[in-house]
């Protein structure tokens, strides 16, 4: 009989009757004795030097603790934030790496840069003073667009980083792309911009330090993705606390997007201020706070060109991009552009040549760093653009265009030309799926019928891979980490049966509490109420690498069920001592130790128990206990991919898109839970959608003025923009390289979804002889190309 | 949010009375731009008047033919009204497309009109249905009432009771919303009184307008394709990062074609 809450089976989330009912434990939430409240004061400037900072009024006012500066932190020696990725220029020097303090020193860089902070005993205390500290401000010129910061003169971020350039990068056989080019029949263009992001997650940052000085130790609860990154990131570099006497928690933590992954100068601030001042120190992110301080994401201008010969077959593509990393490095910025994103310019295709430039610039605007597909959708945009170009200029269909160039299924594992290596994927399968689907064939029919309306009708594809799971630590390594990349588990059963699983991956909306008890129910055949999952805590779980890259289950379950390996080997050799059997004349199913060939049988629980009353264990041969840990390191990365169909419909009078019908299909290996799966492909969706259509973050370019700074001007996509949307999966084709044949699905809805929109969008104007659109494709952008394109509306 | 003092009259005269006492007060309708300015500290008054156990501020009547809407009743109030529905249906549906469920659940008539955002929804009625704003000292024609961006015709210290709306012969609103904010980009409101027929425009201004030369062609021949040779200039119109003065003009038109044939 099949485990109703087993491996496939659609189990509601255990986690939600807390998170719906208010019952989650949030970072803001915990309070202590003696707490105090931090507020920042931040620069109001893009760019300025600080000249003097006076807070005698500030340390005056009712309820001030503590007023500190960059000054104070520097004389404690507090270090720089560090980068956790190093890139090397074309020409093999190491990337600018500008220090990047916790408070601004002596040059405020980015409006939000933290300049001193008020610590009171209220919030309001703290605001109120926040409004007394007298800050001189020196204004200075800001760059803030990337391509205008790379103009010869533009005012200097960091004076020691020439043209803002923080790294010229590249990737792949340029003399190769050269030559296939000078062979094309014919080769398409397109330039592009992947606009700027705010993440948004529900919950605001916030961080709480504590000090004991009976044991010395320091205690950070904080709004993580991955509490032993900060640890190991603000103990070593920044603080220099020891890991054993540094404790960071990140305890329900609503929602991350990538935003969360990244070590933030203000858990630096409260834990070193708590020590200070001898008391604990809370700061939580306030919403307009948010939009100015947590990193942005996407950022990049690019040109690309794609060469094909008379069939349409795909000889070579070149790319050549500019990405945004704001006023100083984040903790993995230098990764997202390049080995997250160029390395995924293959796409599903077998484009056989690929170089890719990629140059990074500092800016006076918040640093860009992962979001939500961190370098993925950015590939995904740019070679599903070009390729619907490509499509139109050669007048080949474009799904056909696209079958003709995959990558067949018969190649797998293939190697691309940008380092990676496919493991499995069977992208003419999923477009097989998807074309019935959405009735391909009967576009022209309700195309006809939106005419009627007086509605323009488009069709947009986007077929995507992503790099997942990451990664292999050697890979990673020889790429520039500087972190290992692996997950941990510890699978401990209790004397009664019960298991706790502590993990290194942390869940921060993804629902691991659910899936990964579901691998145990699983194994064991353990109820899944007796399965706790527990994460996000220092000082209980193993060393862990934490979630982001849709890595939770490809890698941190892969530890779990290495962990549960070594349980049940240990527990083959409990039952063969209590059944007085040979370990290998023990088969284990489902929860069931067998003696092979007889009706000899213990449960897990039998060997739970005797593992912890082992009155007569053969000492010398087998230790008490049930309780394994397992660090699991991938051999590749994997490979989820898909094919998305998007159907939008336009009001040419307004420029108003609306998404009438959205399909996607997609290959996440094997499901664990299908019903946590779809939510992620939703979430994803809509998140893309978004990205198309509504969201776009606008810095004055001139004042460095965060334009976009509130809900009232950065159009979040909600529940009424976006239609029910059509979910397939098919899990034919399994990672080959980890034991549950996983591949990931966190990231897939945003990667693809952004692409498949925009092309439904040029499609539908395509009648306007538009051929393309940056995003988001707002009202009036939709509006202004149809004017364009029509001679006799602009004369209006 | 800095500290103020709080204060909860009974009647208009103890608000009026009040409003006379402090060095800066403020009155509280439902707060929906008034407390998110206290939050981000962009305004410090030394006490607020809150307005809501007032009881002849509240209410929903018929008289004159018309509709007199208490200037503390919620949008949600008079979206949801059946008084509103079948008198002036129009002014129900306007009120349903403001802000979200949030908003119309706490704002009210009186906070928008006072506040005059140019974006409001709310000062296009009061423009095209020919309404009386009325105070605690005087009756103030809908058609004098908005001076400017945020500006009104009200005197220190004067509270508006209610607005008197008149009943048209028929009327719509049709709105673009920014995406955002879902505030009025533009809205236009098309009512027509026997053979006067009133076009009021919201969102695209610095304040509530009518259009003149439609309001002319939609006289003569009320129809959308009436409106082919009438537009509103770009020229004085706001401009913002989610919308020219150029595509607001074009909106304009847009927007009253489509009152227009909401009218039916």
């Amino acid at each position: 009989m099949a485990n109703p809450n087993g491996i496939g089976a659609p189990v509601r989330r255990r986690e939600d009757a807390r998170f719906l009912t208010g019952r989650g434990t949030y970072t803001d939430d915990i309070n202590r004795p003696g707490q105090t409240h931090a507020v920042f004061v931040r620069s109001p400037y893009a760019h300025a030097r600080i000249t003097g900072i006076d807070a005698t009024e500030a340390m005056q006012a009712p309820g001030v603790v503590a007023v500190l500066t960059g000054a104070d932190m520097e004389t404690d020696k507090v270090g720089s934030l560090p980068c956790g990725w190093q890139i090397h220029s074309k020409d093999g020097s190491p990337m600018k790496e500008p220090p990047h303090f916790p408070i601004a020193r002596d040059r405020a860089r980015y409006v939000g840069d933290a300049v001193a902070v008020v610590i009171a005993e209220t919030r309001e205390q703290a605001k109120d003073a926040a409004e007394l500290v007298m800050v001189n401000y020196e204004e200075l010129p800001a760059a803030v667009t990337s391509l205008k910061a790379l103009e010869g003169g533009a005012p200097l971020v960091h004076d020691d980083v020439g043209g803002n350039l923080c790294f010229d990068w590249h990737l792949g056989d340029a003399a190769a792309v050269d030559a296939a080019f000078s062979q094309a029949a014919h080769v398409a263009k397109i330039d592009l911009i992947n606009q700027r992001l705010i993440p948004n997650a529900m919950e605001p940052r916030a961080a709480l330090g504590e000090y004991d000085r009976a044991t010395g130790e320091h205690t950070l609860t904080t709004t993580s993705q991955n509490p032993h990154v900060i640890r190991l990131l603000m103990g070593a570099f920044v603080l220099g606390i020891p890991e054993h006497k540094l404790r960071v928690v990140a305890p329900d933590v609503g929602g991350g997007f990538g935003s969360k992954i990244f070590h933030y100068g203000e858990e630096a601030v409260v834990t070193w201020a708590a020590k200070k001042i001898g008391r604990p120190v809370k700061w939580t992110a306030e919403r307009s706070e948010s939009f100015l301080t947590d990193a942005h994401g996407r950022d990049h201008v690019s040109h690309a060109e794609l060469a094909m010969d008379r069939d349409g077959n795909f000889l070579a593509l070149r790319v050549s991009t500019v990405a945004n990393m704001g006023a100083y490095l984040s903790t993995f910025a230098p990764s997202i552009p390049t080995y997250l994103y160029a390395t995924l310019l293959a796409g599903q295709y077998k484009t056989p040549a690929i170089y890719a430039e990629v140059k990074a610039v500092f800016t006076n605007t918040v640093p860009v760093d992962a979001y939500r597909g961190a370098g993925r959708p950015e590939a995904c945009y740019l070679i599903e653009r070009l390729v619907e170009v490509a499509a139109a200029e050669t007048g080949i269909d474009k799904t056909e265009l696209r079958r003709r160039n995959f990558v067949p299924a018969s190649a797998m594992p293939y190697q691309t030309p940008v380092a990676l290596q496919y493991d499995t994927g069977d992208f003419a399968k999923n477009l097989d799926i998807a074309l019935p689907l959405v009735d391909y064939d009967g576009f022209a029919a309700r195309k006809a019928e939106s005419a009627r309306r007086g509605k323009l009708r488009g069709i947009g594809f986007a077929t995507y891979i992503e790099a997942c799971g990451i990664a292999p630590s050697n890979v990673a390594g020889a790429l520039g980490a500087r972190a290992g990349l692996y997950e941990s588990a510890e699978v401990r059963f209790h004397p009664t049966g019960s298991v706790t699983v502590f993990t290194g991956s942390h869940s921060h909306g993804q629902g691991h509490e659910t899936t990964f008890a579901q691998l145990v129910s699983e194994r064991f055949g353990v109820p899944i109420e007796n399965v706790e999952i527990v994460h996000g805590d220092t000082s209980k779980i193993p060393f862990g690498m934490g979630t982001y890259g849709s890595r939770s289950l490809a890698v941190g379950g892969s530890a779990i069920v290495k962990a549960m390996d070594k349980v049940e080997r240990k527990a083959k050799k409990i039952a063969a001592h209590m059944l007085e059997a040979a370990e290998a004349d023990i088969e284990a199913k489902d929860g069931r130790f067998v003696v092979a060939g007889t009706d000899k049988a213990l449960t897990i629980g039998d060997i739970a128990l005797q593992a912890y009353v082992p009155h007569n264990f053969p000492l010398d041969e087998l230790e008490p206990g049930l309780d394994e840990q397992a660090f699991y390191d991938p051999k590749n990365f994997t490979y989820p991919n898909g094919c998305h169909v998007c159907e939008v419909e336009i009001d040419p009078d307004t420029g108003v898109v609306q998404v009438v019908s959205f399909a996607a299909v997609d290959d996440f290996g094997r499901v664990i839970n299908p019903l946590i799966v779809e939510g992620q492909v939703h979430g994803g969706l809509v998140q893309g959608i978004g990205q198309a259509l509504y969201e776009n973050c606008v810095y004055d370019e001139e004042s460095g003025q965060l334009i976009t700074g509130s809900y009232m001007d950065y159009c979040m996509p909600r529940a009424d923009d976006v239609p029910s949307f059509t979910v397939r999966y098919h899990e034919d084709q399994p990672c080959t390289h980890n034991p549950l044949g996983v591949k990931g699905c966190g990231e897939a809805g945003t990667i693809g979804a952004s692409a498949a929109v925009m092309n439904a969008v040029v499609h539908a104007l395509s009648e306007y002889g538009v051929t393309h659109l940056d995003m988001p494709a707002t009202p009036e952008r939709v509006w202004q190309a149809i004017r364009r394109h029509t001679p006799a509306q602009a004369a209006e | 949010m800095y500290a103020f003092t709080y204060h909860r009259p009974k009647s208009v005269a103890d608000a009026v009375s009040l409003l006379g006492q402090f060095e800066d007060p403020k009155l509280l309708g439902g707060g929906q731009t008034l407390l998110p300015t206290l939050k981000q500290r962009l305004a410090r008054p030394s006490d607020l008047i809150d307005l809501g156990q007032i009881p002849e501020l509240q209410g929903i009547r018929e008289e004159a033919g018309g509709l007199t809407v208490g200037a503390f009743t919620r949008h949600a109030e008079v979206a949801h009204s059946d008084v509103v529905k079948r008198v002036i249906p129009a002014l129900a549906s306007l009120a349903e497309g403001i802000g979200d469920r949030q908003v119309r659940n706490m704002g009210t008539l009186g906070g928008s009109i006072c506040n005059a955002d140019p974006s409001a929804d709310y000062p296009a009625a009061v423009v095209a249905l020919k309404a009386t704003v009325r105070t605690d000292r005087r009756e103030i024609a809908g058609d004098d009432f908005f001076t400017g961006m945020f500006e009104t015709a009200l005197e220190p210290g004067e509270i508006v009771t209610a607005v008197h709306f008149q009943k048209p012969d028929k009327a719509a609103y049709a709105k673009f919303r920014n995406p955002a904010s879902r505030y009025a980009i533009v809205g236009v409101f098309v009512a027509v009184f026997g053979s006067e027929v009133r076009v009021a425009v919201t969102g695209a201004g610095p304040s509530v307008f009518r259009a003149d030369d439609m309001e002319t062609a939609l006289s003569q021949d009320f129809r959308a394709d009436a409106l082919n040779g009438a537009s509103v200039s770009a020229a004085g119109l706001n401009a913002d990062i989610h919308a020219s003065a150029d595509y607001r003009a074009h909106l304009v038109r847009v927007m009253a074609r489509r009152a227009v044939e909401a009218c039916g």
